[in-house]
């Protein structure tokens, strides 16, 4: 995309980050690398789809216990934060977990005005209950969908995974982890993670498709999967942006300051240059 | 001792009533009660506070059927994006009159920042009601949650000192009607700051608006997704607040047909005429850049579609059509065409906002979202009520008519 506004934008947007220096209205992306972020691989081929780790899940953040008998595919929601759904391919039936994908640059915590949506240091992406105002622009922005929202509550919550967050800090893996008897899920640093997933896929080139999603997807996510179908077959959406989403926004925000510095100037520009004219402008304009 | 030599004074300009019996006498209802529109608006502003409260009562799933995937829905849709747009007259005409100080305009600018003002109280009302958890409202104003990299951060806070700015641009007219001449004074003084500031403001939130889609790139259908959202936004409240000008105008002439001196009411026509120009222009670049970013997206296969058809009704009927009207009615000074044409642009702005916020957005979802009679009904109600308001200050204030003699050497 260029046309002219990326290259107006630009301008703005070097004025604004000059301006806003000290500001940091957007965090670097440079700062974003350096950090060590965890994740999980998901390795479709090992799950065997006993849904241990929906109840799990479940029991560890206190939501209903999951339906022993349920639909083939699901959608995870307010009351549930995790799904495994089962596809038929031409490979026979193939197991995906879904839930938040704790995006490198999260699209929900740049959308969140009050901070409640949050990167955290070490890689989960969670939600404060005491900051958000339930706007829901997180879920507006979010590109899978994840934020549910309880809408038949008077003090709702924003529902999703959160990688256990109190888990880790207390130096334990997520429920989920801790608990698959396929090991499907492998909880780790995120470098070392995407090493150990191309690993497997040299290693057994029959068995996987030459593809980590969530390597680049949305510009990198925490959790990574593994698949022995192409996976669009897999109800994952392949046609999400490599870069991230809060980047999308960038050219936005930081055109701001100079706005805020250019327009008001030229505005007292017009002012003072018509101030003697005011009554020939009259005459002049039809 | 000045505060009370000042009420001293103040009482005398108002025929020697107290300020509280005033205010008092000023509250009660002038003329008739059983107006057709009172007798429409009161019951359905009824059911709508009714709705209201159990939307507090029971969350809003009770009332909305805004869904996990479609999380906006009319109330931000339309009472917020396409209300704003709206609201853009009191910016461009503030531009016009004190900036490029065309004088011509001055007796319906007040007129318009009224209008202003309310519509973003209400805005702001209406976003209030579809908060999930209102009562942390403030956490991005006060204490320590800036998200600053939020685009709906920028746009609250440019909300928020919008309304600011936009009091003080009417402040004058209230200053009039409680005939306190000192406070006229100072506050006209601060008219030129405030519109200044609220130009920029107003920039920068109609842009912002459009901007808070721009994370939503896969969801928006591609027709109406591009990057120049803000952009498009922007330049398209300029011809929606004008054409609501001019829609708003022929309203109040006929139902304030005695506040408008007879003056006015010609200098009203002739201004009409040149607001079209302003506004056919104004579509012309909107619908150039439509025109560029559709060719630069390549979308042409996209037309052949359900949605591609949608499309092009906006683009051609809500757009080059009221352009061509508008064109065609200030060649000829036709007062009638302006107006129908300004009525096709709101028609058509309406669609558009609602076509980026709602109808486009997961157009390809398995639920579709179909607003709920009750969310119908808060949304009606809102906009009910700012009408209700507006008559009130209408009919008080000297927003209309002519200021009072003694106000007249400080504008
Ligand atoms: S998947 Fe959605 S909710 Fe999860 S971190 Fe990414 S943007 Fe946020
Ligand atoms: S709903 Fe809450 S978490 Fe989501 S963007 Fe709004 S304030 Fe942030």
């Amino acid at each position: 995309m260029g046309l002219n506004r990326r290259g107006f934008f630009n301008v703005l947007a070097v004025t604004g980050a000059s301006l806003a220096v000290g500001k940091k209205t957007v965090a670097s992306p440079k700062s974003e690398k350096e950090i060590e972020f965890y994740g999980i691989l998901y390795d479709s081929t090992r799950c065997v789809a006993c849904r241990t780790c929906e109840y799990e899940c479940a029991a560890a953040h206190g939501l209903p216990e999951p339906q022993p008998e349920v639909e083939a595919i699901r959608k995870t929601d307010e009351t549930c934060n995790t799904v495994v759904n089962t596809f038929q391919t031409e490979n026979g039936e193939v197991y995906t977990k879904r839930q938040c994908m704790h995006c490198n640059e999260p699209a929900c915590a740049a959308a969140c005005l009050t901070q409640a949506m949050h990167k955290s240091k070490t890689g989960p992406v969670t939600w404060n209950g005491d900051k958000c105002m339930g706007c829901r622009y997180c879920m507006v922005s979010c590109p899978f969908d994840m934020p549910k929202f309880e809408y038949q509550s008077t003090n709702p919550k924003i529902q999703k995974c959160d990688m256990c967050m109190e888990r880790q800090q207390a130096g334990e893996v997520p429920i989920c982890v801790a608990n698959c008897p396929a090991e499907a899920v492998l909880f780790g640093k995120r470098r070392d993670l995407i090493n150990e997933a191309r690993r497997r896929i040299y290693e057994n080139p029959d068995q996987y498709v030459d593809h980590i999603y969530g390597e680049h997807e949305a510009g990198g996510t925490g959790w990574l999967y593994l698949s022995s179908v192409p996976f669009e077959e897999l109800g994952m959406n392949t046609h999400l942006r490599h870069s991230s989403y809060p980047e999308l926004t960038k050219g936005f925000l930081y055109s701001v300051p100079s706005v805020f510095v250019l327009v008001p100037t030229l505005l007292l520009g017009i002012h003072q240059a018509t101030v003697n004219n005011h009554l020939k402008v009259d005459d002049n304009d039809e | 001792m000045i505060t009370m030599n000042k009420e001293i004074q103040l009482a005398a300009d108002r025929g020697g009533k107290s300020i509280w019996k005033f205010l008092l006498s000023e509250l009660k209802p002038r003329g008739k009660w059983l107006t057709p529109f009172n007798l429409i608006s009161i019951p359905i502003i009824l059911v709508g506070l009714a709705l209201i409260l159990l939307r507090f009562a029971e969350g809003l799933g009770a009332v909305s059927n805004i869904n996990q995937e479609i999380p906006w829905g009319l109330w931000k849709g339309f009472n917020v994006v396409t209300g704003v747009a709206f609201a853009g007259g009191a910016y461009v005409l503030t531009f016009i009159v004190y900036i490029l100080k065309v004088d011509k305009y001055h007796s319906i600018v007040r007129v318009t920042v009224l209008n202003g003002f309310l519509a973003y109280m209400f805005y702001a009302g209406a976003l209030v009601l579809d908060l999930g958890k209102p009562w942390n409202i403030f956490n991005p104003i006060i204490g320590n949650s800036f998200g600053a990299s939020s685009v709906l951060f920028l746009v609250a806070w440019h909300f928020l000192l919008y309304i600011v700015a936009q009091l003080i641009e009417f402040s004058p007219a209230v200053a009039e009607w409680l005939g306190a001449k000192r406070a006229h004074k100072i506050l006209s003084g601060l008219t030129l700051g405030a519109v200044i500031f609220g130009i920029t403001l107003s920039t920068l939130h109609q842009s912002g608006l459009g901007a808070l889609f721009l994370m939503a790139s896969e969801k928006i259908h591609p027709l109406w997704y591009n990057e120049f959202i803000p952009l498009l936004f922007l330049v398209s409240s300029v011809f929606a607040g004008l054409s609501m000008v001019i829609f708003e105008g022929s309203i109040s002439q006929r139902v304030f047909f005695r506040k408008i001196s007879s003056k006015n009411r010609e200098a009203r026509n002739n201004m009409v005429q040149s607001l079209s120009k302003i506004c056919a222009f104004g579509m012309f670049a909107y619908l150039f850049m439509h025109f560029l970013v559709f060719i630069h997206g390549q979308h042409w296969n996209l037309l052949n579609t359900p949605m591609g058809y949608w499309f092009l009704i906006e683009m051609i009927g809500f757009v080059a059509v009221p352009m061509g009207v508008f064109f065609y009615a200030s060649r000829t000074s036709s007062l009638l065409l302006s107006r129908v044409a300004a009525i096709i642009t709101i028609v058509g702005i309406i669609v558009n906002r609602l076509n980026v916020s709602i109808i486009a957005f997961r157009w390809d979802a398995a639920v579709r979202y179909v607003p709920s009679w009750m969310e119908i009904v808060v949304s009606i109600t809102i906009i009910l009520i700012q009408i209700w308001i507006f008559r009130w200050v209408i009919s008080r204030m000297p927003v209309l008519d002519e200021p009072p003699k003694w106000a007249n050497n400080s504008h």
